[in-house]
């Protein structure tokens, strides 16, 4: 049986990061990847934007893979391309079950980095009434057919949901010659960046109906029409604002979950505001020790670089875990009020004295929000001039040893 | 008048109002917000990615982008240019397809490599 230090499920940017900073950290990794090159949902993503915060340039998808994969190349460092995960058992290590053409082998390592990335929410999980025809895609598969198999997913598209992916697919689609006849979201506000509202749909006049959702699908080969409504801010159907619209696609931006069966399947509880684990400041799981969870797996990002970033951390971790030895940390959950949508991480280990980085998001718009962290009874308070559940923070706290934290949001 | 900055992810509100012959902009957290604006109101530019056509089995499209901005206006002139080619040979990430295209100045590069 083979044995790593250090086994990296997952091949994205977060596990490309995580793997060359225990490569550096002097451990000996291992990244297991389904596909049948590195890079995760990147390869896919050609527009650019990617690694202004890290890089200070802006980069494609491809090409934000490329920087880590050329570094990954010539490292010690092992890869299993064409290789999936199917079972995962932990006794004094991890035992993993995994599958390729070369059949069913189990390796063992002494930690676990899950950099599993996130996949869309399907038309199966936003009900919408009427029939099941063809032509009915999520973003990211529109975006896999038109840039990688250069296949046009339509020529009249309606997209359901601000998210980012559809608005990006919503200038990709105008781009190469088709009508993008609306973006429809049930919210008042948008869901996807501010930017991207802007170079993706106002550049193109693609117009955005806020408070707006599909009701009805028509079609019976391929879809023909679809029935809009107005909603209410408690999102029910306005009378009389039924509208029918021709198309011939159409397109779903409706949100990203992490991906966690395997998680799940180890018997870690899963936090229904991140869809992600429960982890400390180390990105270690607070309910197994040893595993550790970074990237969109965690919780969903809205940069890359914030990716990255966490797999770097859960990589040092990693390290630091299997060199100390520790069995346990001793964690205090981070206290915030309503108005935060999550936090991560949502446990601080009360030994570290690193200085911490917190990712989190407002539950609401905020204008002028004013946000005060309380260490045991200091109180520390930043400013924020706008906040908008679309738009993560990032927030670093330093000298939080064996100190109670809380925040409030208001 | 009101602009979303796009050069980072920020996304600066930009107000931008108009004085004699001075444009005020407020509302950037940093310079480049500032030359944004300016650029916007007097000649907005963008830069394109997409991919090209290849005669590769494994790789049917190449992404591509241009090495730097061009004006917004000529964006689907660009375009129509951009999906005439077919790659025909392997090569490196970063190879110029297309030199100064539609009389633009710009080059059409590849961002990704074939394998």
């Amino acid at each position: 049986m083979k044995e790593y230090e250090v086994i990296i499920i997952g091949g994205g940017p977060a596990g490309m990061a995580a793997a060359l900073k225990v490569n550096n950290e002097g451990c000996k990794a291992l990244i297991i990847e389904r596909e049948e090159r590195l890079g995760g949902i990147l390869k896919q993503c050609i527009h650019d934007g990617f690694g202004v915060l890290k890089f200070n340039e802006r980069l494609t998808g491809p090409e934000y893979a490329l920087k880590y994969k050329n570094i990954i190349k010539n490292k010690d460092i092992d890869i299993l391309l064409k290789t999936f995960v199917i079972e995962i058992k932990k006794d004094k290590d991890f035992h993993i079950k995994i599958i390729n053409e070369n059949g069913i082998h189990i390796l063992k390592t002494k930690t676990v980095i899950f950099s599993t990335g996130c996949r869309e929410r399907t038309s199966k999980q936003i009900f919408i009434q009427g029939e099941r025809p063809a032509g009915i895609y999520n973003a990211g598969t529109a975006q896999y057919m038109t840039n990688i198999m250069g296949f046009m997913p339509g020529k009249n598209c309606i997209i359901l949901g601000s998210g980012d992916i559809g608005l990006i697919m919503a200038r990709r689609l105008t781009l190469e010659g088709a009508k993008v006849l609306g973006v429809y979201e049930i919210k008042d506000t948008p869901s996807g960046l501010t930017r991207n509202i802007r170079q993706c749909l106002y550049d193109y006049d693609i117009p955005l109906y806020l408070s707006h959702s599909i009701t009805k699908i028509f079609g019976k080969e391929r879809i023909e029409a679809v029935e809009i409504s107005k909603v209410n801010k408690n999102y029910e159907l306005i009378e009389n604002s039924k509208k029918i619209i021709k198309c011939d696609t159409l397109i779903l931006s409706v949100g990203l979950i992490p991906e966690n069966e395997l998680l799940e399947d180890l018997g870690i509880t899963i936090d229904k505001k991140t869809n992600g684990a429960f982890v400390d400041n180390d990105f270690m799981s607070v309910e197994i020790p040893g595993i550790f969870i970074c990237g969109n797996a965690l919780h969903v990002n809205d940069l890359v670089d914030y990716v990255s970033e966490s797999g770097e951390i859960a990589g040092k971790k990693a390290c630091e875990y299997i060199k100390n030895k520790k069995t346990n940390n001793k964690n205090t959950k981070v206290d915030i009020n309503e108005n935060f949508l999550y936090i991560v991480p949502q446990y601080i280990n009360e030994n570290s004295n690193d200085e911490i980085i917190f990712y989190f998001r407002s539950k609401k718009r905020f204008e002028n929000a004013k946000l005060k962290i309380f260490l045991d009874d200091k109180i520390v308070e930043k400013n924020y001039n706008k906040l908008i559940p679309a738009e993560m923070e990032k927030l670093t706290i330093k000298n939080i040893k064996n100190k109670k934290i809380s925040m409030i949001l208001e | 008048m009101k602009l979303t900055c796009i050069v980072c992810p920020n996304s600066c509100e930009l107000n931008i109002e108009k004085e004699k012959n001075e444009y005020i902009i407020t509302g950037n957290k940093c310079k480049r917000g500032y030359y944004f604006a300016l650029n916007e109101l007097k000649d907005p530019r963008r830069t394109i990615c997409t991919t090209i056509k290849t005669i590769f089995k494994d790789k049917p499209r190449l992404s591509v982008k241009t090495n730097s901005e061009v004006p917004k206006n000529k964006i689907f002139e660009i375009m129509q240019n951009i999906n005439k080619f077919i790659l025909k040979e392997k090569i490196e990430p970063g190879s110029i397809v297309l030199k100064n295209v539609c009389n633009t100045g710009v080059d059409i590069i590849t961002t990704d490599e074939i394998e």
